[in-house]
């Protein structure tokens, strides 16, 4: 075995742990799931050999691990509610209640670690089913083709749950930042 | 018939997801020349997405 091989991994094993738990939600499921990478990343240093970027490797491997996590855990997970709280966003004749206004400078909060930590917090206000086929889709990058595989719903419930995360995460910032 | 905003909301974020077609992605556009409120929801969701990708390459 290389040692420097293994040490530069090793070195990337914060960045990987804070990729994971964004998904996982779960400290220990995180961990196993990196765990799980680096010793496949070692045992793996021949396959890595000409490629440029070893995050970007070890990002690939973690990705399938943690798919093997939510596989594992998806049918602990119902999805909770209905999706009612989208009906009180519109009248009957389905105009907006309130309507969404112009938020001020979004580009400026992407430079602001506080816009961030906002973010995040609201991420862990969405319902773990929501925010599990959330992430998968803006933070794992997957299709919702694999996504539905994954979680073993229909593309139609799929699309409900991203518009459900999405609309709650577009109230929640605008609570938490915009509106402030 | 002209889309109803519950129904252009849904279409914006579908469009993150899926191709929605020729027929679906003229009338939403149709809409959200129109619609201030639904244009303001499309932007917010595209902002979205840009916050989600730099939230995950922040160590």
């Amino acid at each position: 075995m290389n040692d420097d091989f293994r040490s530069r991994v090793e070195r990337e094993r914060p960045y990987l742990l804070r990729y994971a738990a964004l998904q996982l939600r779960d400290a220990h499921a995180a961990e196993d799931a990196v765990q799980d990478t680096l010793v496949a990343a070692l045992a793996g240093e021949a396959s890595f050999a000409g490629r440029s970027n070893l995050r970007t490797w070890l990002t690939g491997i973690l990705k399938h691990k943690i798919i093997d996590a939510i596989r594992r855990s998806r049918r602990e997970a119902p999805v909770e509610g209905d999706a009612s709280e989208l009906e009180a966003l519109f009248t009957e004749n389905g105009h907006w209640a309130d309507p969404p206004a112009a938020w001020p400078d979004p580009e400026a909060a992407l430079e602001q670690q506080r816009f961030f930590a906002a973010l995040q917090a609201c991420l862990e206000r969405l319902p773990q089913k929501i925010a599990q086929a959330f992430m998968m889709r803006e933070h794992l990058g997957l299709e919702t083709g694999e996504i539905c595989k994954e979680l073993a719903i229909t593309p139609t419930h799929c699309w409900v749950l991203l518009y459900r995360a999405r609309v709650a995460l577009r109230e929640c910032l605008e609570r938490e930042w915009f509106g402030k | 018939m002209m889309l109803s905003c519950k129904e252009a909301s849904r279409l914006v974020s579908q469009g993150l997801d899926r191709d929605l077609g020729l027929f679906a992605r003229a009338r939403l556009r149709l809409h959200l020349a129109i619609c201030e409120g639904c244009t303001n929801f499309k932007k917010q969701m595209d902002f979205l997405r840009r916050a989600l990708r730099e939230l995950a390459t922040r160590s």
